[in-house]
């Protein structure tokens, strides 16, 4: 048993070190809270680790201890009174590092929770969809709102506030490098403040139970320098500009002639349709079908053709696209940079 | 009987006394008989042998998710088939073999520990094992019928509701749950009345074997923690069958009530699973350190406090919903709070074994996997208290790491370790030390190679209950690793199967005291007879088996020609009535089945609820009615 542990802790150690860089991941923080929790988290590891250390050697030392033969059934009270105040004192040391876990625990929690208590913070209300997420950046000036879908840029170095809600079942917002998770619960709204330091792409993935597609329900966070982000956001603002290649207009045209209305918006077109993600800006985004594919022509005419063995059970319709209306639909998506 | 020497043998018996003891105690022949049988040993064994079944039924399940994991974009199950197969590994686990394993080795040893003859309510007995059965197969119809449940073991609205699982699935679970619920409320009832009015003469609460006060404190628990899903999973039946409004969003129902009174049931019921299984471990712990526990009232209050503080701490379940902080604060103390009472324990067991003379058998191989394995379960319990902690390993692998490390750990170690120490007593003969060490091997390190990994991918961000996964998110190695430890763990529950069918068929016949044990059960023949005591016996101490032959005296005056047992007081079980148990009845099976058909018929009409009541209440007529002349019929 001692050496199965010893094996087990130096893999475990091994392979926790060797997870640094990974892309989503709860111990490789990129931002001021996941980086307090992480280090809460090191902090629990070690204290515990020793102590589960200390409770294995007593445990294997009762195994080959050779106590005295004649013990008696029922020793007597006073003849254990060492015993006793070894146990006392194990107990004692238990309540102890139980309160300090407690209160280094809640002081981290408050320290991840309050970040963003600055007027005028950038609000993001992401909406969990099965399976699939809105985002909106949120403004006062209605024109001036952004609804994109399945990702999200981020400035570095400010907090960010995300609004969460639910268009049907419980979802979970979770991006393991940068802050814990919340909920998306429908009929109520739920808070929570995000910070990324450090440039990058961090993924995200729904981590509540939400039915067929859970497990294909990804999204990605993109934090960029303030004006990399301001020039991002100055794009997507705008709408879908006509295109003057008539096959990308023979595309347009076949994207507001079939069902695809009925679900999505892009908007400088008529196509306002709401249950699904809005495509103004498709071409810009790094994935297909919530994080299942890279947003390839390929991949997209996949997609279209056949959502159901790619996203089994997805709400996406099957369209019957006429042979040759599909290419220029995949262009013209492919053109909305 | 067996020809091994009854501990209380010294009373000179009669023969012809012994004679209508048997009698009155038989069992009614043929299959009517068969289905009329109200002693607790053969309830226990039904219930004990029914939930094996399940446990390899949610086993095998086990086993098809891994494969489906063992590598990335695997197509082996779809997600529907997926979510199904999770789901009733879940239920089954929880509902259809933890639970009703507990009650049942309960129903089996509690008696015989407290030297009396049966339960205290023998038909209310077999009725809850009859209902359980139905709800084992209610589930298991709904699985072959594609209609099992896959909406999560804690189904979670609005999800389960009418809106996004349409048809039968979720309300397969619902009702399930309330079949095994008040079959557990029965179990429970008669046995807090059992422990407190049955005991030997002079077992005070202070000399009750530990494992007694486990099963006190356990069913005491599911009294106050059953009704609590019993309602949560009402309101779900009757948002998607009635259309009320509890639970479901869309009509102004709140989701997160639901989640409220699910959990504080849920959190419970883990402690509901591993309280017994304490009580396991300090009878072994016992026997084969060959002393008694140290800090027995240390023990005995921490189980105790661990049953109130359990209630306290359900919504660590829920911190990703959104709490205050000072709402999460307090959770987070009540939850690291369990940590010292399970501490206190651990501690005192240690003491126990450092003083004692170990005797390394295999039960004694369980007790040692299981501090080790609870151990690690418990302080991963501590992380997840922090609620920062918690935010990012809640819903990942790291969880599946730690209930499973607690339950397993926690549960079914101490189970096997049962199996090991009380078969001797249940079935007249020694299993094998030998393939019994080889299957504790076998669990131990498939145990930890399937499990182990699971933090590690939790802490990378894998979410649980997901079908599948791409390869490019690394998880890949660290999951066939977990398969491969799920599959050696499958090879140990064959061993052990193998282990006890062929020990039933040995000749190593088992004294009635094999292990030197301390406690009462240890008097009776192996296996006990119907009426497990010749002579109920009294004790003079907390280990009445280590006494001295000529300090036990046994109980005298009691009609050998029905089955009457002694009551006793509550607190020091001074003698103070006789009593007359009810004997075999077909009644309890048939309210079972009125009951189950009421149940069953609900989830596809709710006039059913009315049909059932109505035969219902004719089997209790039927099982009410009085006897002329009133004398219960062996």
């Amino acid at each position: 048993m001692t050496r199965l542990h010893l094996v087990w802790t130096i893999l475990c150690l091994a392979i926790l070190s060797s997870c640094a860089g990974h892309q989503q991941s709860a111990i490789d923080p990129a931002g001021p809270q996941s980086g307090k929790i992480a280090a809460l988290w090191w902090g629990f590891f070690w204290l515990l680790a020793v102590i589960f250390a200390i409770v294995m050697a007593v445990m294997l030392i009762t195994l080959m201890r050779r106590p005295p033969s004649a013990i008696e059934n029922r020793p007597p009270e006073q003849a254990e009174s060492g015993l006793k105040r070894t146990v006392t004192a194990a107990t004692v040391i238990t309540v102890l590092l139980l309160f300090v876990l407690l209160i280094v625990s809640v002081k981290t929690g408050k320290a991840t929770a309050d970040l963003g208590k600055q007027s005028s913070l950038l609000t993001i209300e992401v909406t969990g969809n099965q399976w699939w997420w809105q985002f909106r950046y949120m403004n006062s000036d209605a024109s001036r709102i952004l609804t994109t879908a399945n990702e999200i840029h981020i400035p570095v170095g400010q907090p960010v506030l995300i609004q969460g809600r639910s268009n049907d079942v419980i979802h979970s917002f979770w991006v393991p490098n940068l802050q814990g998770k919340r909920d998306l619960i429908p009929s109520r709204v739920t808070t929570e403040y995000l910070q990324v330091d450090n440039p990058g792409v961090y993924r995200g993935q729904c981590s509540e139970f939400c039915g067929l597609q859970h497990a294909h329900m990804a999204f990605y966070v993109i934090a960029e320098p303030k004006d990399k982000f301001n020039a991002w956001m100055q794009a997507q603002l705008q709408p879908a500009p006509a295109p003057t290649d008539p096959v990308l207009e023979h595309g347009r045209r076949v994207f507001l002639n079939y069902q695809c209305i009925y679900c999505h918006q892009i908007r400088g077109t008529t196509a306002a349709g709401q249950n699904g993600p809005d495509l103004t800006h498709f071409a810009s985004r790094r994935s297909l079908a919530a994080g299942v594919l890279p947003n390839t022509i390929g991949n997209l005419g996949g997609w279209i053709v056949n959502p159901q063995r790619i996203k089994p059970g997805t709400h996406m319709a099957t369209i019957a696209v006429a042979p040759n209306d599909l290419q220029p639909l995949l262009q013209y998506l492919e053109s909305l940079k | 009987m067996s020809a091994t020497p009854d501990a209380f043998a010294s009373v000179p018996s009669e023969h012809t006394e012994l004679s209508l003891l048997e009698n009155a105690w038989r069992h009614r022949p043929g299959i009517l008989g068969w289905l009329s049988v109200t002693t607790h040993q053969a309830i226990g064994m039904r219930y004990i042998v029914t939930a094996f079944i399940m446990l390899l039924l949610g086993g095998a399940e086990a086993l098809l998710m891994r494969t489906q994991l063992a590598r990335p974009n695997n197509t082996f199950l779809g997600p529907d088939r997926y979510n199904e197969i999770f789901t009733t590994h879940g239920t089954t686990m929880m509902f259809l073999f933890a639970v009703p394993v507990m009650e049942g080795m309960a129903i089996y040893l509690i008696p015989l520990m407290l030297g009396t003859r049966n339960v205290a309510f023998p038909r209310l007995n077999a009725f809850g094992y009859w209902l359980y059965l139905g709800g084992c197969l209610f589930l298991y119809w709904g699985v072959f019928t594609n209609t099992a449940p896959d909406v999560g073991w804690f189904a979670y609205p609005p999800l389960s509701g009418p809106q996004f699982t349409p048809g039968k699935r979720a309300d397969f679970w619902a009702q399930m749950i309330t079949f095994t619920e008040v079959s557990g409320l029965c179990v429970a009832a008669e046995i807090i009345v059992t422990i407190f009015k049955m005991r030997a003469p002079r077992m005070s609460l202070n000399r009750m074997p530990l494992y007694v006060w486990s099963m006190l404190v356990q069913s005491f628990m599911v009294i106050f923690a059953m009704p609590a899903v019993v309602i949560a999973s009402s309101y779900l039946l009757s948002d998607r069958t009635i259309s009320t409004h509890f639970v479901n969003p869309a009509e102004g129902g709140d989701p997160l009530a639901y989640q409220h009174i699910f959990w504080f049931f849920g959190h419970p019921e883990v402690y509901i699973i591993f309280i017994p299984a304490l009580g396991f471990v300090s009878s072994i712990v016992v026997a084969n350190a060959r002393r008694a526990i140290f800090g027995y009232p240390a023990m005995v209050l921490s189980l105790i406090a661990n049953g109130f503080i359990a209630f306290g701490l359900w919504v660590h379940h829920m911190f990703a919903t959104g709490l205050p902080q000072i709402g999460e604060a307090y959770f987070t103390a009540s939850s690291m709070m369990i940590a010292i009472t399970s501490g206190i324990q651990i501690f005192c067991w240690l003491a126990t074994l450092w003083t004692g003379r170990v005797r390394r058998n295999t039960a004694l191989h369980f007790a040692y996997g299981f501090i080790a394995i609870f151990v690690l379960g418990g302080l991963t319990g501590v992380m997840l208290a922090s609620v920062p902690l918690d935010l990012q390993v809640h819903d990942t692998y790291f969880v599946i790491a730690h209930f499973h490390y607690v339950l397993i750990g926690g549960a079914l170690f101490p189970l096997f370790g049962a199996f090991y120490h009380w078969f001797p007593k249940m079935t007249g003969r020694l299993m094998s030390e030998k393939l019994g060490k080889i299957n504790f091997w076998f669990l131990f390190i498939g145990f930890n190679l399937t499990f182990f990994p699971m933090h590690i991918l939790g802490l990378k961000g894998m979410p649980r209950r997901v079908y599948t996964y791409p390869v490019e998110m690394g998880w890949g190695p660290m999951s066939f690793l977990a398969t491969v430890g799920a599959w050696i763990i499958a090879i140990g529950g064959i061993i052990f199967i193998v282990n006890v069918l062929s020990s039933r068929r040995s000749a190593h016949f088992a004294a009635a005291n094999p292990w030197d044990a301390p406690s009462l059960e240890w008097a009776a023949d192996s296996p006990p007879a119907n009426y497990n005591f010749e002579h109920l016996p009294t004790v003079a101490s907390r280990h009445p088996l280590w006494d001295p032959p000529e300090e036990r005296a046994v109980v005298t005056g009691l009609r050998n020609d029905r089955r009457e047992v002694l009551v006793t007081t509550l607190m020091d079980a001074e003698p103070h009535h006789r009593y007359v148990l009810p004997g075999s009845s077909i009644w309890p099976f048939i309210a079972a089945v009125c009951v189950s058909i009421g149940f069953a018929g609900s989830v596809f009409n709710p006039w059913y609820v009315i049909w059932g009541s109505i035969i219902s209440g004719l089997a209790l007529i039927g099982w009410f009615w009085p006897r002329r002349p009133f004398h219960m019929e062996p």
